[in-house]
């Protein structure tokens, strides 16, 4: 009966608050529509110069691939090498190609050639895919000329048999556009959720120690369990509309798959939300003031967010940090999202998942009830 | 000692007072930088794949071997049959499936010519991509070195440099990124959220209602913020160079100049946020969508800015962190001077008048 009126009062300051009402609804939506714009590995446009010594057929039907190519796009072409490198410089190009004189003359005399390939690799990935995508384009070029018969080499001996060809076929499962929306937006949305719960769930503490409420509430004859559940149950609530709000968004803004059961997903929302709240509890404990909350809270958050999986993959990480990653709740979540709302996944694939999330949660809470104290 | 000194003088001991804050704000750009350095890397390394095999001849097995030699693919589960590749991706075990036909070897002498199929899990496009495109390649150079026949197809060589980062190093990237985020984060957001401390616990009446003139009062708080950022900025730029063996080819007194501008720029966006929130709360969550999260996002440190839609590339451009990268990249790694990046400086000193203005002019020396 007792936390009933918690409830009532803390949903009371909670719509009273002007802040958190709209943060509660505009920021999940803000971040998932910038983040699921913005986050793009993906490598377009980029720069390109190129430098032609030959101006043979061969060396125009090679640019010609390129100008094709929506992941370049040809800045200006030039006899100068030394113009092409001023435009890296000044960042106006990304690549360059220089393609040497003699270049048709070496594939038809002695089959084969060579090309330069210049890149900015300040941004070291980038340059790696542009270098990637470019090798690529220059392969397939390769490879229609063998198919073509043509330049096939005066000096070299013809034979009779025919070179063997591995044909390879490849498809893309799951997300065949490979639209990287559809890969983010999952896993985004799985960390908004943690990410405003945990925030929360600290500051929310934290603010009435700071305001002088908790004292009121101290020497009322409520129970830390009462009080515990007058805390939580409203951001639980709160994280339930979240996510719905979160989905719809995504289906309607996104079209993202929902190939799994969206029970199987509030579920394990339900089930994973007091993870987060027990840190955002455990950190209130240990701060007086609400700028510390925020930053202890920022500081780890930050770190959780950064190593979840969204930004980069998991597996790539080094060894050691991926075991880690395993005291990491949104990695957690975003693994969940992923393998449920993209593959239909069911409650056998993630039970394991589920598990590491509810140990998780009580050892959380359980430090926090155990630190927390009445008097300061 | 003058009334202004005084005030900055307490100003830092408040700071100094705040081990906690203060532990914090040290211990996050060296946790970031570090992260960023040893953490997180979007390399493809010893992905896992799974192997379906019925012909099993020596051909088939000798390009699997080759795949997996490779350093770039590792064998988790050799399948039996096609139902097995389902569960195998659902259950997120395995990132590439590689299927042969029953006859692979065979095909290739009598017909010259085999399939294989690469089945990506392309949940996650890029991995898939660049899995996809490293199989690729490598089946090739196989295909390549099964022809024992002289060359009778036309190769083109492609020698590729690396301008500036021959070793293609991401802490090039990433560590003047996490040098925009820190400044940015110290100078503007924790500025804000001191000045709207004060409105909202009260003192800011105090303060206001004493003889300090309201641009002193604004100065006095954020100076020690200004000091904590450039030790901040110090401390990144030398781990990035001691431990990261990042360059630094340009001048000194350049970088140094430029980050005092950036790192101005950030207070007076702190300051106008502070002018527009009434409680730390606002501050944060204003500072944390305005500042933080684009910064991360769009400035080009994470993500490149070339893939985003058109939109998001114009904000982009008015986020002062963009800029900033481009000049500390410019300096650090290119090692050039204004004369190349007077634009790029130009643009943040706009910025900065403009935000200052907007901030004098929001600066209420009332509480209404």
């Amino acid at each position: 009966m007792t936390v009933f009126y918690l409830l009532q009062k803390e949903f009371l300051q909670i719509f009273r608050n002007k802040t958190m009402l709209p943060l509660i609804v505009v920021m999940p939506i803000f971040q998932m529509l910038l983040l699921s714009f913005a986050a793009n590995y993906e490598v377009q446009n980029l720069a390109m110069s190129i430098v032609d010594h030959d101006l043979s057929p061969a060396s125009r039907q090679l640019t010609a691939k390129f100008e094709g190519n929506h992941h370049f796009r040809i800045r200006e072409t030039t006899f100068s090498q030394k113009q092409a490198l001023e435009g890296i410089s000044t960042n106006q190009t990304d690549l360059i190609l220089e393609i040497p004189a003699g270049f048709e003359r070496d594939l038809a005399r002695e089959g084969h050639a060579s090309v330069a390939l210049s890149m900015n690799a300040i941004d070291a990935q980038k340059a790696g895919l542009a270098g990637t995508y470019a090798g690529g384009i220059i392969r397939d070029f390769s490879q229609e000329l063998v198919e073509r018969g043509q330049w096939a080499g005066e000096n070299v001996t013809l034979s009779s048999t025919k070179p063997a060809v591995v044909e390879v076929v490849y498809s893309n499962w799951y997300n065949p556009k490979l639209d990287y929306k559809t890969f983010m937006v999952p896993g985004i949305l799985g960390e908004i959720v943690s990410l405003i719960i945990c925030f929360l769930t600290a500051m929310n503490i934290v603010r009435e120690r700071e305001i002088g409420t908790i004292e009121q509430l101290n020497v009322t004859p409520i129970r830390k369990w009462q009080f515990i559940a007058g805390k939580f149950i409203p951001f639980w609530i709160i994280s339930l509309v979240i996510m719905t709000v979160g989905l719809a968004v995504g289906k309607l803004v996104f079209d993202i798959p929902l190939l799994g059961s969206l029970w199987l997903v509030f579920g394990y929302t339900a089930a994973f939300m007091p993870c987060v709240m027990g840190l955002g509890f455990l950190i209130s404990n240990f701060a007086d003031t609400q700028q510390q909350a925020m930053f202890t809270a920022w500081f780890f958050l930050l770190i959780f967010i950064l190593m979840c999986g969204l930004f980069t993959p998991v597996e790539s990480m080094p060894h050691w940090a991926q075991v880690v990653n395993k005291l990491n709740p949104i990695a957690y979540f975003v693994e969940f999202m992923r393998l449920v709302l993209l593959k239909g996944a069911g409650f056998a694939e993630i039970k394991n998942n589920l598990f590491a999330v509810l140990g998780y949660a009580a050892v959380v809470n359980g430090l926090a009830v155990w630190t927390y104290r009445k008097r300061n | 000692m003058n009334r202004f000194s005084a005030f900055i003088l307490k100003e830092f001991r408040h700071i100094l007072r705040d081990r906690r804050t203060l532990l914090i704000l040290f211990g996050m750009p060296v946790a970031q930088v570090l992260l960023f350095g040893f953490v997180l890397t979007n390399e493809i390394k010893n992905a896992a794949i799974a192997v379906l095999d019925p012909s099993k001849d020596s051909q088939s097995i000798g390009l699997t071997n080759k795949l997996l030699s490779s350093g770039y693919f590792r064998l988790e589960q050799n399948l039996t049959s096609a139902e097995g590749l389902e569960p195998a991706f659902r259950t997120g075990k395995i990132k590439l499936a590689l299927v042969f036909p029953p006859d692979f070897g065979q095909s290739l002498a009598h017909d010259s010519k085999a399939q294989v199929q690469l089945i990506g899990d392309a949940s996650d496009p890029n991995t898939a991509t660049t899995l996809i495109n490293y199989a690729g390649a490598i089946i090739q150079d196989w295909q390549q070195e099964q022809n024992t026949q002289p060359a009778t197809q036309p190769i083109i060589q492609t020698q590729i440099r690396m301008l500036y980062n021959p070793e293609m190093k991401s802490v090039y990237g990433f560590v003047p990124g996490v040098m925009t985020l820190i400044l940015m984060l110290v100078s503007a957001m924790m500025t804000s959220i001191t000045i709207a401390r004060e409105k909202e616990i009260g003192t800011m009446e105090v303060l206001l209602a004493s003889p300090l003139k309201p641009i002193q009062i604004i100065l006095g708080k954020t100076a020690p913020y200004l000091a904590l950022s450039f030790v901040n900025a110090v401390v990144v730029v030398l781990i990035g160079i001691f431990v990261f063996g990042m360059p630094m080819r340009g001048s000194i007194a350049l970088l140094a100049g430029e980050s005092a501008l950036y790192m101005f720029v950030a207070l007076c966006l702190g300051i106008f946020i502070s002018t527009k929130a009434a409680t730390q709360q606002q501050a944060m969550f204003m500072s944390a969508m305005g500042l933080m999260m684009p910064t991360m996002l769009l400035s080009g440190f994470i993500f490149p800015r070339e893939s985003m839609p058109q939109v998001l590339q114009i904000l982009g451009n008015a986020i002062p962190a963009t800029w900033f990268n481009v000049i500390i990249k410019g300096v650090m790694i290119k090692g050039v001077g204004l004369r190349y990046l007077w634009f790029q400086t130009g643009v943040l000193g706009l910025m900065a008048l403009i935000f200052i203005g907007l901030s004098m002019r929001s600066f209420k020396d009332r509480l209404e």
